[in-house]
């Protein structure tokens, strides 16, 4: 439970060992390299990579794209969805690949092209069909569209506006004409336009021409050299053949299936390759000699600085933080508590020096979470579907595994507080008993503290008793904090006068007639306890008064300050108050519940009832699950994160970000 | 039926209505980003469902107190009311959550289309995105305790 102390080490080896101990660097993952703070002179310069950068990125993204290529013409779905891992691959596959590599580049641009050429057949495909819609309307047509006439006649082939008849053409056509030496015919006919044919003899042929224009007669933009019924079958032709060469393509690509594990495994040793050469670019090397620094756990200090001395001969030298450098961020918790550390980091990882919170608020986490699921079915639920999920997806990523473990543990506090509640899938056994075996008498689950709906103020005033210890604890780890820091007048001033203040206060007010009526009992607390709990509290509030505002030079303001902080009571107030959502969600799953059973045992008994019953158990109740199990989710994440943390917590801490392998596919097996 | 009957049912009916409207309203209004997220990049539907679902807890207390309403006043179970008083008092203690459910699940909606925003342009911070919209609810969780706790006391 505790942040990982680090280590920075600072190496210098020869330079033709520079890829190997990246490499070494590189499979063990335990290094964060800084290179930027290594003075640069003229001696020393750094290696251009961006190119190779670039090719090897590129190389990796061909084979990513190759695979989903190969996927979707075979119709394979991505195993395991949002659980999927990587696969766990033998060193002996590894080293194969590595090997053939440039046989796989290869073979993963042939799928590349595969694929264009591909698109290209799709492409001629539509053409086809657009050029064959085109020729819809002249198929009646049996010249070639490009048919000019005879010897002595002129041929008008085109389209005028609008629908006309044959004879509207033939008048007009043939207006201010004496000799109408002239044929018209319809091709085709629609709305907005009409194909015509029109021939007429020579002479006249320039009076036809301009009579048509008159009606609006234009020629097809594109005109063929063939009758347009050939074309059309020439059309159909060229698209079977396309057809026949995208199947060919297909089965080619789907040819290159069985080696979507090896193009995994390129693509992830490309990938791992470039971030290789990102490092090297930002490393300063003289001509025999390069430089390297990093932060590193300080426990595998040690062993790293062991293995590049013995094998690379470097020099390796533990160096001091510098003023203004934050050493990276390592979490170190039990198996219990890191669960949660998906959970600490999304509100930010604490800072070197601090506590980590951890630890504390996993116990809390789970024990809230329980609280407003509160469901004793729902838990097990719960805690059955992570832990199957769990066991069917052994190596899933890590953040998603602990979440899992985190909802698995959250189920058995649920279980916990169920069986405090008296709740199994709501009142499902007494529905169930009575409905269909006509039980009658009193409750068969009884509750083993008490039920909520029947008390509520009860469980008001307890979940406001936990909300007091959350925050007692965010506050006291503060006041160690401080303590930690050295920081005595601070613990005194603004820990323990709080502490006084708050539990005086607390102490005074409970015997008041309001508070016993909201709990329903009467607090007879010894004679010493008023008189103790007013002078805590007068003193905590002189010491407020006096103390907050200690920076300040001027009392005046330093009283002013003191007496702002004391108005900070009201802050302690609404936090407290908020946890009466501890309440209000677990009544709101146990109400539904009832809800759900109620609703299922509205046929009454029999097989019908019975029927009606399980359908409207399970999907209710899933439903029910759903919703809670996220408003639980929720608000238990803002208990922490605005409650509990604001008391003491700011985060603010670095992730630390070793220089590994980017793989995205595959993981090697460690062989024993 | 006597007019505290009336009264009562109005509470119990205006509760699921009205907090149920706020929340369709809200859930309605984060789908649509949501469902804008998804096309993007759909690897985020995870995250922003869940974002979406947040205004929808309203329409469920309202749900809640309705049926506690109910299976006081003689419709699900407990006895008939027979004054109109009574049914009065019913009708205010349904009014905090049909309000307050109505007004925070249309805001809820709101703000949980600006986190839907956050994950679109960091996914990862998904754990902060989440705590604005349920700021909100705080508000609903505590009109939801006050409608329990005056039914629960009313004799």
């Amino acid at each position: 439970m505790a942040i990982v102390k680090m280590q920075k080490l600072s190496v210098c080896a020869n330079k033709k060992h520079r890829k190997a101990i990246l490499e070494a660097l590189q499979s063990m993952g335990a290094m964060e390299i800084h290179t930027e703070d290594i003075v640069s002179d003229d001696a020393l310069q750094r290696m251009d990579t961006t190119n190779a950068i670039a090719s090897f990125e590129k190389t990796a993204v061909s084979f990513d794209r190759s695979l989903k290529i190969i996927d979707s013409v075979t119709k394979e779905k991505s195993k395991g969805g949002l659980f999927a891992g990587m696969d766990e691959i033998k060193k002996s596959d590894y080293d194969s690949v590595v090997a053939d590599r440039e046989d796989l580049v290869k073979e993963a641009n042939e799928v590349v092209s595969l694929e264009k050429e591909k698109t290209e057949a799709l492409g001629t495909i539509q053409k086809d069909e657009n050029q064959k819609l085109s020729l819809n309307p002249w198929l009646s047509l049996d010249v070639p569209m490009n048919f000019e006439g005879t010897q002595t006649t002129d041929a008008f082939i085109g389209t005028v506006p609008g629908s006309i008849d044959e004879e509207t053409l033939y008048a007009k056509a043939t207006e201010n004409i004496e000799e109408p030496a002239v044929s018209t015919e319809i091709l085709a006919q629609s709305p907005d336009a009409t194909a015509v044919f029109v021939i007429s003899h020579k002479k006249i042929s320039d009076k036809v021409s301009e009579n048509l224009r008159n009606i609006g007669f234009s020629r097809p933009a594109q005109v063929s050299s063939y009758v347009p019924k050939t074309g059309v079958e020439m059309l159909d032709g060229d698209i079977v053949d396309q057809k026949t060469r995208i199947q060919q393509i297909d089965e080619k690509i789907a040819g290159y299936a069985k080696e979507k594990e090896r193009f995994r495994i390129a693509s992830d040793y490309f990938r791992s390759r470039a971030e290789k050469y990102k490092v090297l670019g930002t490393i300063p090397q003289s001509e025999h000699v390069f430089f390297l620094e990093g932060w590193v756990t300080a426990p595998s200090a040690p062993k790293i600085t062991k293995l590049l001395t013995e094998k690379f001969d470097a020099v390796v030298s533990e160096e001091e933080k510098q003023e203004g450098e934050t050493e990276p961020v390592v979490l170190s918790n039990n198996k219990f508590a890191s669960n949660v550390e998906g959970v600490l980091e999304s509100y930010g990882l604490p800072q070197h020096g601090k506590i980590d919170p951890t630890f504390i608020m996993s116990i809390f986490y789970v024990f809230f979470f329980g609280m407003m699921l509160s469901d004793a079915g729902y838990g097990l639920v719960m805690t059955v579907v992570c832990c199957i999920v769990l066991a069917k997806h052994k190596n899933m990523a890590d953040g998603m595994k602990k979440f899992l473990r985190l909802f698995a543990w959250c189920g058995v506090s649920t279980m916990f507080w169920g069986a405090m509640y008296g709740g199994f899938f709501g009142n499902a056994i007494d529905t169930i008993a009575t409905t269909f075996f006509g039980y009658k008498g009193p409750d068969i689950v009884k509750p083993i503290w008490f039920n909520p709906l029947n008390n509520p103020m009860k469980l008001l005033l307890y979940c406001m008793l936990f909300g007091l210890i959350h925050l007692y604890t965010g506050l006291a780890i503060k006041g160690i904090q401080m303590l930690k820091d050295h920081d005595f007048v601070g613990f005194f001033s603004d820990i323990v006068a709080w502490f006084m203040f708050l539990v005086g206060i607390i102490f005074l007010l409970l015997p008041t007639s309001l508070f016993e009526g909201i709990a329903g009992t009467e607090f007879n607390f010894p004679a010493f306890v008023h008189p103790l709990a007013k002078w805590m509290t007068i003193i905590g509030m002189i010491i407020i008064l006096l103390m907050s505002g200690r920076g300040n030079k001027n009392w005046a303001i330093r009283i002013a300050l003191g007496a702002y902080d004391i108005y900070g009571i009201t802050s302690w107030l609404s936090d407290v108050l908020s946890y009466s959502r501890l309440l209000a969600l677990g009544l709101a799953t146990g109400v539904i519940a009832n809800v759900v059973n109620m609703m299922g045992s509205m046929a009454g008994g029999g097989v019908g009832g019975a029927i009606l019953f399980i359908v409207v158990f399970i999907l209710g109740h899933i439903l029910n699950i759903l919703i809670n199990a996220l408003g639980a989710y929720v608000h238990t994440n803002r208990l922490q994160y605005v409650e509990f943390f604001g008391k003491f917590y700011d985060g603010g801490g670095i992730k630390f970000k070793p220089f590994k392998a980017a793989n995205k596919y595959t993981e090697i097996k460690e062989e024993m | 039926m006597s007019m505290g009957m009336v009264y009562a049912l109005l509470g119990a009916v205006l509760s699921t209505a009205l907090a149920g409207i706020g929340s369709a309203w809200g859930v309605g209004m984060a789908g649509q980003a949501a469902a804008g997220v998804t096309a993007e990049d759909p690897d985020q539907f995870a995250k922003v469902l869940i974002l979406q679902l947040l205004p929808g807890t309203q329409g469920i207390y309202g749900l809640l107190v309705t049926f506690i309403t109910l299976s006081r006043i003689g419709i699900l179970g407990g006895k008939a009311i027979t004054d109109t008083n009574t049914g009065l008092m019913y009708l205010l203690a349904c009014l905090p959550i049909a309000i307050v459910g109505l007004i925070s699940a249309y805001h809820q909606g709101k703000t949980a289309v600006a986190s839907i925003g956050i994950v679109a342009k960091k996914p990862d911070q998904f754990g902060k995105a989440m705590l604005f919209p349920a700021m909100v609810e705080t508000y609903a969780i505590l009109a939801l305790l006050i409608s329990i706790l005056v039914i629960s006391n009313i004799h």
